[in-house]
C-alpha cells in the first residue's frame, strides 16, 4: 500500500518555480531519504506534502485519497512534521507539557495527564522536564519535545527535515536511533531530508537525490552504501561526503 | 625551533549568573606555532570563548584570566585598549559562521573591506580600492569589479564568506581565528573556502586556529587537534593520528558519527557518566 | 524536604504549571529591582495606587468642602499644600483626584491595549485585504492628533470622566494595533506557529493562544510608556473643562482653575502640576525598567 504518492509535483513560491515534475512513490512503513544541496528543492516537498506550501500543481495522494490545499484535521492526524531547527520549533512561551497537550486539546482528544508522560518516557525524555520552559532545555531535548509532539496524535506518516543537522555530534546519534527505534515500534512512515549522506545510510530504506528542483536519480540505500549510485551528480554528492576518518 | 606565535596557559573564562559564577573555559592551555591547530568540541564546550578570549572580545560582567596569554611578546590581558585595537584585524583577525550576520548589510562589499585596511594602515583612496580588488582576486571571487559595489545580501553565502575572509586577511595578520567558518556553507562550497583559506594562509605563514564541532572536517584540515569538552582540553593530537585518540570523548565522537557504508543498527552513544568528572574542583 | 520559597521558585524542574508561571514572574521582578530607576518608578505608581485606594486615610481634610475664610491660603502646617479658590484643601484633592486619574489611566490601558492587540494580531496573521482594511483603518486614527481627536469625541459625547475615558481609549489604540501587527508579522512564519497549524489549530485558536502571548510584552511596555500621555490627555481634557466636571477634584481641571491665581498663589495651579509630573515620570522609569527587562531582544535569547 503506498503511504505518499506524487505525481508531476511543481511548487512555486511567488514567481519561481523551486520543485518540478517530481513523481515518487513511498511505500507504507518505508523510511524514504531525499538528499540534495540547499537549494534543491528537497524541503519544499516536504513542505508541500505538509501543506504549508500552498501553491503546488500535479498531485499528491496520502494512503489513496488525494490531498486537499489546506491543512485539516484529518490530514493532521495522519502526517506530522518535525521541523529542522529545535530552538524555532517549539512555542518560547510554552511549557513541554502544553506544547504535547496542545495536539490532544485541538483534536478534542482527552487523557492528556497520562498520555505526556508516556510520550516523554518514549522519547527518553527525563519527567522532571514536564514544565520546563524551552530555553531551559538543550538542543538534543528540544528536538526529542518535537518529535514527541509529532507522534502525540499518533500519525502513520512522519515527515522529518533535516531533523540532526542541527545538533551536535552527540547529541545526533541519539536522535538517530530515537527516530529508528519509534519507526519499528509504531510502524511509522518517514519521508527524510536531509543534506547528510550517511544520516541516510543509517536510517533509510530508499533514497531520491535532487538537484535544482528535480529529481535526478532514485535508488535503494544499498547503492548508496556500495558506491554504485548510477547519476553523476548523485556520484559527485557521495564522493565529496565520502573519505572521513573512521574510528 | 622556531619561537611560538601565541601562548596560553590556564586560560579561564568565568560568567555571573543568578544562580552564582559559572566557569565556562576551565584552564585551556596551548600554544600556537606557524601551523593549523583545530580546536573541536560540541556546543558549550567553550571553543568558541577561547577564540574570543585571545582577542579580548569577551565583555563585562565575563572575566578572562590566565597565567599566560602571550602573542609577539606582548601579554594580550595587559596591554591597554588602544594597543588591542591595533592588535585586532592587523595582528590577529577572525572569521565568523554566517556571513549573513557578520558583515555589515548597508555597505557594499568593497567599502567594508577597505574599511579593514584603512583602519590600519594610512592609505590613498586609489590604493585602497587596488587592494580590495586585489585581494578579491586572492579569493578567487572572478568578477571582482561587479562584486565590489555589490552588498551582502546580493551574494551567496559562499561569496560572502569569501568577501569576510578578504576582510581578515587584507591586513596580512599573523594568525587568523576561524570559528565555524563553513558551517552555514553547502557541502560542495565548503571544500572550496577551506582550500582557499589552507591557500592564503600556507603562502604567507600564518598560524591558524580552527574552530568547529566537525571532528572529521578538523582531522583534514588542520595539523594539530584540541578536543574540548566543558570547558577544558581533554585530548591534543596530530590530526593524522585521530584514530589513535585515547580519550572516551574522542573516541565516542568519532564511534558515534553514521558512516557512509552504514551498517550498524545501533550508533553508540556517549556514556557521559564514565568519564565525566563534573563534581571535580575547577 | 524545605526549601525556601525563592528556591522552589527559582527550580529548574518545576512540578506544575502554575510553579512555572510563578518562576517566570518571580524572575521578571528580579531583574526589574536591579534597576534603581525602575524600582522608583514602580515606588511611585505603587504610591499612587495606595492613595487612590486609602484616600479617606491620607487626606487631611474632605475634598468637598467649601471654605471660604480659608481660601487661597499658601502651604502651612493645617493645609500641608495650601487652599484653593473655594478654601478646599489642595492636599486632599490631590489624593482623591488620585483616584480620578488611576481609575482613567487602568480604563483606557484596560480597553485600548486588548482592543488594539487583537486588531493589530488578527490583521498580521490574515494579511492580504484583512491586513489591508484593519491597517487603513488604524492609519486614520494614528493620522490624527491625539488630543484634538479626544476633543472632538468628547465635544460630540458630551463632557465627564466615561466620555473622556472612551474618547482617550479611541485615540490610543492604533499603536498597540501596529505593536501587535509588527511581532506578529515577525512570528507569523516561525516553526512553532507551522507546528501548530499542522496540527490543525484554526486561525483563532492560533492567534489567541500563541501570537497573542508573544505580543503582550511589547505591548505592556508601551502601555507602561504611554501611561504619562494618557494621564497628560486626561489633564489637557480637564485644563480644558471637558473631563472630569466640577467639583470632582481631577488634577487637569485644578490646574486650569488655578490659572488666574498663578502669580500670586502659586501652589493651587503647580500642585497639580507636581502631581501629573511626578506620576508621569514614575510610569515612564517603570515603562522603561520593563522594556528592558521584556524585550525579546534582551532576555528571552538565553
Amino acid at each position: 500500500m503506498s503511504a505518499i504518492t506524487l505525481r508531476n509535483l511543481d511548487v512555486s513560491y511567488g514567481d519561481t518555480r523551486v520543485v518540478e515534475g517530481v513523481s515518487l512513490d513511498i511505500a507504507e512503513g518505508e523510511c524514504f531519504g531525499l538528499v540534495g544541496e540547499s537549494g534543491s528543492g528537497k524541503s519544499t516537498v516536504l513542505r508541500a506534502i505538509a501543506g504549508l506550501a500552498p501553491d503546488w500543481t500535479g498531485e499528491i495522494e496520502l494512503f489513496g485519497k488525494p490531498r486537499g490545499r489546506t491543512i485539516d484535521r484529518g490530514f493532521a492526524a495522519l502526517c506530522q512534521m518535525v521541523f529542522q531547527d529545535p530552538y524555532g520549533s517549539l512555542h518560547p512561551r510554552q511549557t513541554v507539557d502544553a506544547a504535547l497537550s496542545e495536539p490532544l486539546a485541538i483534536h478534542g482528544i482527552g487523557g492528556a495527564d497520562q498520555r505526556v508522560p508516556e510520550m516523554m518516557a518514549a522519547c527518553g525524555l527525563d519527567p522532571r522536564f514536564r514544565f520546563r520552559l524551552p530555553h531551559q532545555l538543550s538542543g538534543g531535548q528540544r528536538q526529542r519535545v518535537a518529535i514527541a509532539r509529532a507522534l502525540m496524535l499518533k500519525p502513520k506518516v512522519l515527515l522529518l527535515d533535516e531533523p540532526t543537522s542541527a545538533l551536535d555530534v552527540s547529541v545526533q546519534a541519539e536522535i538517530l536511533n530515537l527516530l529508528k527505534r519509534l519507526r519499528h515500534e509504531q510502524k511509522l512512515t518517514y519521508i527524510l531530508v536531509t543534506h547528510d549522506l550517511p544520516v541516510v545510510s543509517f536510517l533509510c530504506d530508499r533514497l531520491a537525490v535532487m538537484r535544482q528542483g528535480r529529481i535526478v536519480e532514485v535508488a535503494p540505500v544499498a547503492a548508496l552504501k556500495s558506491g554504485a549510485m548510477t547519476d553523476a551528480y548523485s556520484r559527485e554528492l557521495v564522493a565529496r561526503s565520502a573519505d572521513r576518518v573512521t574510528a | 625551533m622556531t619561537a611560538p606565535l601565541l601562548e596560553v596557559a590556564n586560560l579561564r573564562v568565568r560568567f555571573p549568573t543568578p544562580t552564582g559564577p559559572v566557569e565556562v573555559v576551565r584552564g585551556v592551555s596551548f600554544t600556537l606555532g606557524r601551523e593549523r591547530l583545530g580546536i573541536v568540541g560540541e556546543s558549550g564546550s567553550g571553543k568558541s570563548l577561547t577564540g574570543r578570549s585571545i582577542l579580548r572580545l569577551i565583555r563585562p560582567p565575563g572575566e578572562v584570566t590566565a597565567d599566560r596569554l602571550r602573542f609577539d611578546g606582548k601579554d594580550l590581558l595587559a596591554i591597554p585598549e588602544r594597543e588591542m585595537r591595533a592588535i585586532r584585524g592587523a595582528r590577529i583577525s577572525m572569521v565568523m559562521q554566517d556571513p549573513k550576520f557578520s558583515l555589515n548589510p548597508v555597505m557594499t562589499v568593497g567599502e567594508q573591506i577597505g574599511e579593514a585596511l584603512a583602519v590600519h594602515e594610512r592609505l590613498g583612496r586609489g590604493q585602497v580600492r587596488r587592494r580590495v580588488l586585489e585581494m578579491l582576486e586572492a579569493v578567487q571571487i572572478r568578477d571582482p569589479e561587479r562584486v565590489f559595489g555589490l552588498y551582502p545580501h546580493e551574494v551567496s553565502g559562499g561569496m560572502g564568506q569569501r568577501v569576510m575572509i578578504a576582510m581578515m586577511l587584507i591586513p596580512e595578520p599573523a594568525i587568523l581565528i576561524a570559528d565555524e567558518p563553513t558551517s552555514a556553507l553547502d557541502v560542495s562550497v565548503q571544500g572550496e573556502v577551506l582550500r582557499l583559506m589552507n591557500d592564503l594562509i600556507t603562502r604567507k605563514g600564518m598560524g591558524l586556529i580552527f574552530i568547529s564541532h566537525d571532528l572529521h572536517l578538523v582531522s583534514q584540515f588542520c595539523d594539530r587537534i584540541l578536543v574540548m569538552y566543558r570547558g577544558r582540553i581533554v585530548e591534543e593530537c596530530a590530526a593524522g593520528a585521530l584514530d589513535r585518540a585515547t580519550h572516551p570523548y574522542t573516541r565516542g565522537l568519532l564511534a558515534s558519527v553514521p558512516r557512509m557504508d552504514e551498517t550498524r543498527e545501533e550508533l553508540p552513544v556517549l556514556d557521559r557518566a564514565s568519564w565525566d568528572r563534573e563534581g571535580e574542583a575547577a | 524536604m524545605a526549601t525556601t520559597t525563592r528556591e522552589w521558585l527559582l527550580t529548574e524542574s518545576p512540578a506544575s504549571r502554575m510553579q512555572a508561571r510563578l518562576g517566570r514572574s518571580y524572575r521578571v521582578l528580579l531583574a526589574l529591582l536591579r534597576n534603581p530607576l525602575a524600582v522608583l518608578g514602580a515606588l511611585i505608581v505603587l504610591a499612587l495606587v495606595v492613595l487612590a485606594l486609602f484616600a479617606p486615610f491620607f487626606a487631611t481634610h474632605s475634598p468637598y468642602a467649601a471654605v471660604l475664610a480659608d481660601r487661597l491660603k499658601p502651604p502651612s502646617a493645617e493645609f500641608w499644600l495650601g487652599t484653593d479658590e473655594l478654601g478646599r484643601d489642595i492636599w486632599s484633592r490631590i489624593v482623591y483626584g488620585a483616584r480620578i486619574t488611576l481609575t482613567i489611566v487602568l480604563l483606557v490601558a484596560a480597553i485600548a491595549a486588548p482592543l488594539g492587540m487583537v486588531v493589530g494580531a488578527v490583521s498580521g496573521y490574515l494579511g492580504g485585504w484583512t491586513d489591508r482594511i484593519l491597517m487603513g483603518i488604524t492609519d486614520i486614527f494614528l493620522s490624527m492628533p491625539k488630543l484634538i481627536l479626544a476633543l472632538a469625541f468628547v465635544a460630540a459625547l458630551g463632557p465627564g470622566i466615561e466620555n473622556a475615558v472612551i474618547a482617550i481609549a479611541i485615540t490610543s489604540w492604533p499603536a498597540y494595533a501596529r505593536i501587535a501587527r509588527a511581532e506578529t508579522l515577525t512570528i507569523r512564519n516561525s516553526e512553532f506557529i507551522s507546528a501548530v497549524r499542522l496540527q490543525g489549530a484554526s486561525a483563532a485558536r492560533v492567534i489567541v493562544r500563541h501570537i497573542l502571548p508573544l505580543c503582550t510584552s511589547s505591548v505592556i511596555v508601551r502601555v507602561t510608556l504611554d501611561m504619562a500621555g494618557i494621564i497628560l490627555t486626561a489633564a489637557g481634557l480637564g485644563f480644558l473643562g471637558l473631563g472630569a466636571q466640577p467639583p470632582l477634584p481631577e488634577w487637569g481641571a485644578m490646574i486650569s482653575r488655578g490659572r488666574a491665581f498663578i502669580l500670586d498663589q502659586w501652589w493651587v495651579a503647580t500642585m497639580p502640576g507636581f502631581a501629573i509630573v511626578i506620576v508621569s515620570l514614575g510610569f515612564c522609569f517603570l515603562g522603561d525598567g520593563l522594556r528592558d527587562v521584556l524585550d525579546p531582544k534582551g532576555s528571552s535569547r538565553q
